[in-house]
């Protein structure tokens, strides 16, 4: 642990410097500040090159004296300050853990610090991004969620885990999987799957697909959280194994992918460490309902929400292939979307041992 | 009270019809005259001689009982205030043009109080007394003044005076009369080493004139000079209280010049000490204007002309009338100049032609000089001195009631009563201007005097004044206080002209929330104030001010003018109200932050704070102005 103590102090460091420069400024009679990066689709970019979403250069100063920024930026230096001791004392803890431990009543008012976790958890961001560091070299992660399960072994801080032995249940994927906690061991998986959802992760592991096709199956409970991603971006890395995304088809599903493939806006300076381009869409595809015969009566009619948020998609520069366009444009024209489970109705396990099969055959995925 | 004469014409002109009233039988052919022959003619029920045996005249006393109500003798609640009123009313002006500052008493007693020791519950026998310090009334003239309804002022005198009900103290003392049977007791002295008298004087209501049942000499009196009138009525004092209050009290705040004392049954002697030392200017006394003259009173005029011819006529009796505008006059009439004044009197042609032409004839606005309005900085000395006594003496107990009915109940219930409202005191002016503050409570108070205007010839001159914020309920309706000449105008709020033009106005503008249709609802007492030669009346009651169209605006530009002003004191304060809010937002974020970065810098954190409220003190008033605009900008 070495490493992570150079690290640590490094971020010490880093809260400290930012501590010191508000000090200074009242000091100096100034209104103190800090400087934030700006984390909105005003200042995200699709980097082409590199095909991630960056964050752009705004920066937003949050002053101490403005009544509108005045209770965040305290709530800066609460988190700030946690954070230090979590780091010299060496414990890691959940960012609702971290909530309790910054609440409390100011004075003798009947205002709280915080007064749910909406509002602490995005002043953690906020620290990351303007300190350059990462949730984890803070000491602290999000509540886990995500499941793994695959022929492949990893040691798990120290422990070694077979996931080729993992039951009905998979193996719970950690909110840090830094190489310093998780390391990959002997494994014979030819590819990443990565599934919407738990049910249909379920059915993948019981009828033991992984073991049929090398593949590792994995799910993020919808939106896949960082341990989930950054899991996979490693697998990808490390190990050289395609990425292939399977969600709903509907705008929500096509998003995940799009996050899992380049980022997301709120978390874009995460993107490097956590965006996997060359992940491949497999499905749901707008175009498998007439493919895989799929009866109009699984289908579930599209929303004005969802109508938005797929015109919204159109936008995107992310989404701007025409393979996309045509997803989107087809899915907004129909009218109407599709869950995996809607597969179901061709056989319990029509998706593991025909669809999936025969796209990953045909290479009918797009990339 | 010489003051008789200065009454105003208003009421005195409809005294002229009781006048008329009692014509002899003969003399009335019109009503007795047989209907024109018509197709079907009704049967006849009497003849004229028949009818001629019910003709008889009538008195003043009969006239009187039944017409009351013209006279604001109502009912006996009514009554309390009227008598009060009329008394009062002489007092100021005989004050006033005898150039005295005025100290008057107003007591009224009940009689049930006295001998039971109980309050009157309803109607029953009082005494209001008032007394004046004024010139004092000359022994031979006190009984007309008193007892003969027809004695005073001149038809055409056109001065600004109080004498709303116009018909006068003889009016209340009728009424003393025919209640209790007792006579109006006047006590008078003109000045030091002059005799004091003292009167009973009655009236004979079938010769309207008056009889004095006693007349002797006091040894000594407290006045130097001045009168005091006592007078016996059946009232209601249980429900006329509030009005005679609400009298009182506007009667102080639209008179600053005036000392008031106020006895109340069973009360303590409240008083209304004089804001200022100064008598309002001398309304100058002028002649009508051409254009305000009505048909009949231009041959009223005609008559009592002494001019040789009818253009001396007009130049001698009009304002604004210069020989060539008399030709003028006279070219658009198709007149001869030599007529005599009297023609145009006996011949009602004439005097349409001549009528006529004197509206198409463009004349000059009368002279304005003839006004005397408060003042804006009388006004505020008079909202000043009202709002202490009234801060002072609010509602306190059950039946004190010289409240402004809502202000909130803030008294401490066993908070001694001042025995004398203390004067204004020259109150330390705030960092706003126009902000006093009166008992603890910060009242703005915003004034303004109207230049002079002219509806149908007669000027008249609007005054506005406001007084925000304090112990006025912010959730009420404004208090609307109407004034006509410094005489309050307490009834038929809703019918006058003066609400109507409030209600017009858009306050929220000024940022009061105002209901479409009713008065403004804020914390505020709006004062308007009519000063006129002529104040044009609703109705013979005199209650509410008519709605000329030049009135209303006049009234309307004031209100505006005043709320403009409000509306910047309302920005200032919310302005301050903020930065207070905010610094104490700071203040408190301020202890959590020093204690985090101290602990981060590892260092103490008191320091650290002490800097934060440095810095909080000079941030707050320049950084935040310019982010207040920057924000204001963007939304």
């Amino acid at each position: 642990m070495a490493r992570m103590d150079a690290v640590s102090k490094k971020t010490v460091a880093k809260i400290e410097k930012l501590a010191e420069s508000v000090v200074r400024a009242v000091k100096g009679g100034a209104n103190p500040f800090v400087e934030i990066p700006v984390r909105s689709l005003a200042n995200v970019r699709f980097n082409e090159k590199k095909r991630v979403v960056e964050l752009g250069n705004q920066r937003q100063k949050r002053y101490f004296f403005n009544v509108s920024m005045a209770k965040k930026f305290m709530q800066t230096f609460l988190v700030s300050d946690a954070c230090k001791e979590l780091i010299e004392s060496g414990k890691t803890t959940s960012i609702r853990d971290l909530y309790y431990i910054t609440k409390h009543t100011i004075g003798d008012s009947k205002q709280n610090t915080f007064e749910e976790q909406d509002e602490s958890d995005p002043i953690i961001e906020d620290i990351e991004v303007a300190l350059d560091t990462l949730r984890e070299e803070l000491h602290l992660f999000a509540s886990r969620k995500g499941t793994m399960v695959g022929p492949i072994t990893i040691r798990d801080s120290g422990d070694t885990i077979d996931l080729r032995r993992m039951g009905s249940g998979g193996w719970g994927v950690p909110s840090i999987v830094e190489e310093n906690v998780i390391q990959f061991g002997r494994h014979e998986a030819k590819y990443v799957l990565l599934v919407e959802k738990d049910a249909v992760w379920s059915r993948f592991n019981e009828d033991k697909f992984w073991k049929r096709q090398n593949a590792i199956i994995i799910h993020g409970g919808g939106q896949p959280p960082r341990g989930v991603r950054r899991m996979v971006q490693r697998l990808h890395r490390e190990l050289k194994l395609p990425v292939y995304v399977l969600v709903d088809n509907d705008p929500w599903g096509f998003y995940i992918y799009s996050v899992v493939k380049q980022g997301s806006i709120n978390l874009a300076f995460e993107s490097m460490r956590m965006a996997v381009p060359d992940a491949r869409f497999i499905g749901l595809s707008s175009f498998d309902k007439v493919a895989y015969k799929l009866p109009s009566n699984v289908a579930i009619k599209m929303d004005d929400g969802d109508v938005a948020r797929a015109r919204q998609m159109l936008a995107y520069p992310w989404f701007q292939a025409k393979q996309w366009q045509r997803e989107i444009q087809e899915m907004v024209k129909s009218g109407v979307k599709f869950e995996l489970e809607a597969l179901s109705r061709r056989g319990i396990s029509f998706i593991t041992e025909e669809y999936l099969p025969t796209k990953l055959r045909e290479k009918d995925w797009i990339a | 009270m010489a003051a008789k004469a200065a009454r105003a014409d208003q009421g005195q002109r409809q005294l002229e019809l009781v006048a008329v009233a009692p014509v002899p039988p003969a003399a009335e052919p019109r009503f007795a005259a047989p209907p024109e022959a018509e197709p079907r003619r009704p049967k006849r029920r009497a003849t004229a001689e028949q009818m001629a045996t019910r003709q008889r005249e009538i008195s003043i006393s009969e006239f009187f009982t039944k017409n009351r109500h013209l006279l604001g003798f109502d009912n006996p609640s009514k009554a309390l205030l009227t008598t009060i009123k009329e008394a009062v009313d002489n007092s100021l002006d005989a004050c006033e043009e005898a150039g005295i500052l005025p100290e008057i008493s107003i007591e009224v007693r009940d009689l049930g109080f006295e001998k039971s020791g109980e309050l009157t519950k309803g109607e029953g026998r009082f005494v209001v007394a008032v007394e004046d310090n004024g010139p004092g009334i000359v022994k031979a003239q006190a009984p007309k003044i008193f007892g003969k309804l027809l004695y005073g002022s001149k038809f055409h005198r056109l001065k600004q005076s109080r004498g709303q009900q116009g018909i006068g103290i003889s009016a209340a003392a009728m009424y003393g009369q025919l209640t209790t049977g007792q006579p109006i007791r006047v006590v008078s002295r003109t000045g030091k080493g002059k005799p004091t008298h003292s009167f009973d004087i009655q009236i004979d209501t079938r010769k309207n004139s008056p009889v004095v049942t006693r007349d002797e000499e006091l040894p000594d009196w407290h006045q130097e000079h001045g009168t005091l009138v006592e007078l016996e009525i059946v009232a209601n004092w249980q429900a006329g209280q509030k009005f005679v209050n609400r009298y009182v009290e506007h009667t102080a705040l639209a008179n600053p010049h005036c000392t008031v004392h106020y006895v109340r049954p069973k009360q303590h002697r409240l008083s209304f000490p004089r804001a200022t030392q100064e008598l309002p200017k001398e309304a100058l006394e002028i002649l009508p204007h051409p254009h305000g003259v009505e048909l009949g009173a231009l041959m009223t005029m005609a008559g009592d002309s002494t001019s040789h011819d009818v253009k001396g006529f007009l130049q001698t009796s009009f304002s604004r009338v210069s020989s060539q505008v008399a030709s003028e006059i006279l070219r658009n009439a198709s007149l001869k100049e030599r007529l005599r004044p009297r023609q145009i009197a006996a011949d009602r042609d004439l005097a349409a032609k001549l009528h006529a032409g004197i509206q198409a004839t463009k004349i000059m606005a009368p002279p304005v000089n003839c006004l005397s309005p408060i003042g804006d900085a009388l006004m505020r000395q008079g909202l000043v001195s009202f709002l202490s006594v009234i801060e002072t003496e609010g509602p306190e107990g059950d039946d004190g009631q010289l409240d402004l009915d809502q202000v909130a109940k803030k008294k401490g219930k066993g908070k001694a009563r001042a025995k004398e409202a203390p004067p204004p005191e020259p109150v330390e002016t705030e960092a706003e201007e126009g902000v006093e503050k009166i008992k603890g409570h910060d009242y703005f108070i915003a004034t303004v005097t109207r230049p002079p205007r002219v509806y149908r010839g007669n000027p008249f001159q609007v005054e506005v004044g406001l007084a925000y914020g304090g112990s006025w309920p912010a959730d009420k309706p404004v208090e609307l206080f109407r004034f006509a000449n410094r005489v309050p105008l307490l009834f038929q709020r809703s019918a006058c002209g003066i609400t109507e033009a409030v209600v017009k106005t858009d306050w929220r503008n000024y940022l009061l929330s105002h209901p479409k249709g009713s008065l403004p609802v804020g914390p505020m007492a709006l004062l308007v104030h009519i000063a006129s030669v002529w104040v044009p009346f609703t109705s013979e009651s005199k209650e509410a001010v008519a709605h000329y169209p030049e009135i209303l605006k006049e009234i309307q530009l004031a209100a505006q003018e005043c709320g403009r002003k409000l509306a910047a004191h309302i920005r200032k304060r919310q302005h301050a109200d903020y930065q207070a809010q905010r610094r104490s937002i700071f203040e408190l974020y301020i202890h959590e932050v020093a204690q985090a970065i101290g602990k981060i810098v590892g260092r103490s954190p008191d320091p650290i704070r002490r800097e934060f409220m440095r810095v909080a003190g000079k941030v707050t008033e320049a950084d935040l102005a310019a982010q207040d605009a920057k924000q204001e900008e963007g939304g």
